[in-house]
């Protein structure tokens, strides 16, 4: 029981706005020594893990591609773009967005889009131009038309990626039962992925063109 | 065999020059963060884990203290739009570029044998950021300074939050070897009394999204759950079929992902890409999707698992 206080750490940490490396740093160490695991085993066992992720930092090698590319005006010229198209509302770039997201995702191409690569330099200054159509953005409204961009990234990738049948969770699910003595074909478990994402798409595309009356509104107001 | 120790060599050759760069402009802080990470992720494999984990514990303090970065020039508002008239939609191709080479060489390369194929996924996407690199500097005119400046301007904005989603995996690793998911596990198993088909459901669905929120990572509340309330009593005990169990659980577990800040690559590091005041505003736009989701799942599972 009183490995769970490594949990109680993060959540009060988080819950005071503490920087999370600490929080992380400090809840890692909790927890080890509530486990009986001395001090020293655990910073070794924090670099250890820490190392053998390190796969993570790879998709930071775009950075220098995206500095540039802004520095080239890719914002700029995604506005442009959002400019020309009359119909263009915030949601319906960001329905279009999660659309194709989702769909690009349940082929396997889960790396065409992110929140580097496609959301910060294209998809949020289009979704801003088109909210900036009906009215000037304050900071607020601005903000939350960023973070409307960054979780359509998020629900069209984790709702499209499972129909396919050679991505990570399916290929987890397929060991693990396999472990278990049940064999299933990826193919099964991606089909029982699709009533998901066809609701994924529905309640949030819905959210998404709720979105547009609520900038209308404010632009009315 | 190119394996992933050539691009993560890469990646700390990159990290190093933003640091190098940083400690040119006197901001010691942005050095010494980025001269860490460079180091890990560069040298790791050479590190004793006792060094890594010593030089993960200055990024955590650091952190805390905050960076400090320094302002870079780049260009202005005219000049961009100018740029962007100029350029057009070619401007769009080095974004592109990055996911095509992952793809394509995702598909091609196990074939040559030049790879290790395990890693092809993480070799391509390197081999992509590498080459739209090399295309954006020839269309842009820019030297590889530029290129490392541009860079460091836009790791300078995202900050600590670069470093978060690792230092929660690590975390992760010290809760399993301190045994946090059976505990969790057996919590949730022991709180709640199996005795309807549809109570099982709605506890392994909830207890999915629930883990996950904790851990950061459906991949880690999966075999835990499964093994704890899925097979032996949804499949085994009241005859489910393991493969809605198990599709439909896992992602019940993704509704706790867009939930929690533990999941910091998709919940907290677009925040700060994005350079938002409010670190959890992306988890607020996704909670009510998540939730309504969430009870989808569940009501999907409950009707047919026990039907086949």
């Amino acid at each position: 029981m009183l490995v769970l206080s490594g949990i109680a750490v993060v959540i009060l940490g988080f819950a005071l706005r503490l920087n999370p490396l600490i929080v992380v740093v400090t809840a890692a160490i909790v927890t080890g020594l509530s486990a009986h695991i001395d001090f020293l085993a655990v910073v070794t066992m924090l670099g250890h893990a820490f190392v053998a992720n390190r796969f993570i930092a790879i998709a930071w090698l775009v950075l220098p591609v995206i500095g540039l590319l802004e520095r080239g005006g890719i914002r700029e010229r995604a506005r442009a773009l959002v400019g020309r198209i009359q119909a263009a509302t915030t949601g319906r770039v960001l329905l279009a967005y999660l659309a194709l997201r989702q769909l690009s995702a349940a082929l396997g191409l889960t790396a065409l889009g992110g929140h580097v690569q496609m959301v910060r330099p294209v998809i949020a200054p289009m979704a801003e131009a088109a909210a900036e159509r009906i009215a000037p953005l304050d900071e607020k409204t601005r903000e939350a038309v960023r973070a409307n961009a960054a979780a359509a990234d998020n629900i069209g990738v984790f709702f499209g990626e499972d129909v396919f049948v050679a991505i990570g969770s399916v290929l987890l699910i397929k060991g693990f039962l396999e472990q278990n003595g049940i064999v299933v074909t990826p193919l099964q478990l991606s089909v029982w992925a699709i009533p998901t994402a066809l609701i994924a798409f529905l309640v949030h595309g819905a959210r998404l063109l709720l979105l547009d009356r609520r900038l209308k509104r404010r632009g009315a107001a | 065999m190119i394996g992933l120790e050539g691009i993560y060599g890469i990646t700390g050759a990159m990290f190093a020059a933003f640091a190098l760069c940083q400690a040119l402009d006197g901001a010691w802080r942005s050095a010494l963060f980025w001269g860490c990470f460079a180091l890990l992720v560069g040298a790791g494999s050479y590190l004793p884990d006792l060094y890594s984990g010593a030089l993960v514990l200055v990024l955590a303090v650091l952190g805390a203290m905050g960076l400090k970065p320094k302002p870079v020039a780049t260009t202005d508002a005219q000049t961009r739009e100018r740029s962007a008239a100029s350029l057009g939609n070619w401007l769009f191709l080095p974004a592109l570029v990055v996911p095509a080479i992952t793809f394509a060489g995702t598909l091609l390369l196990p074939a040559t044998h030049l790879v290790d194929p395990k890693q092809v996924t993480l070799i391509s996407l390197g081999a992509g950021a590498l080459i739209a690199l090399a295309i954006a500097m020839a269309m842009l005119r820019a030297s590889p300074l530029r290129a490392v400046q541009e860079g460091r301007r836009l790791v300078d904005s995202i900050g600590w939050a670069a470093v978060l989603p690792q230092m929660l995996a690590a975390l992760g690793g010290v809760f399993a070897a301190a045994g946090m998911g059976k505990v969790v596990a057996g919590l949730v198993v022991g709180a709640i009394p199996m005795t309807a088909p549809v109570v099982a459901v709605i506890t392994f669905t909830l207890g999915m999204a629930l883990f996950t929120f904790i851990m950061g990572n459906a991949f880690a509340a999966f075999p835990v759950m499964a093994a704890g309330i899925g097979l032996p009593l949804i499949v085994g005990k009241f005859g489910g079929d393991p493969v809605i169990m198990s599709a439909v659980g896992m992602l019940s577990g993704f509704c706790g992902t867009l939930l929690t800040p533990m999941a910091a690559n998709f919940n907290i590091v677009p925040a700060a890409v994005l350079e938002l005041s409010d670190r959890n505003a992306v988890i607020k736009v996704q909670a009510p999707t998540a939730f309504i989701l969430l009870a989808a799942n569940t009501i999907l599972m409950a009707l047919f698992v026990y039907h086949r």
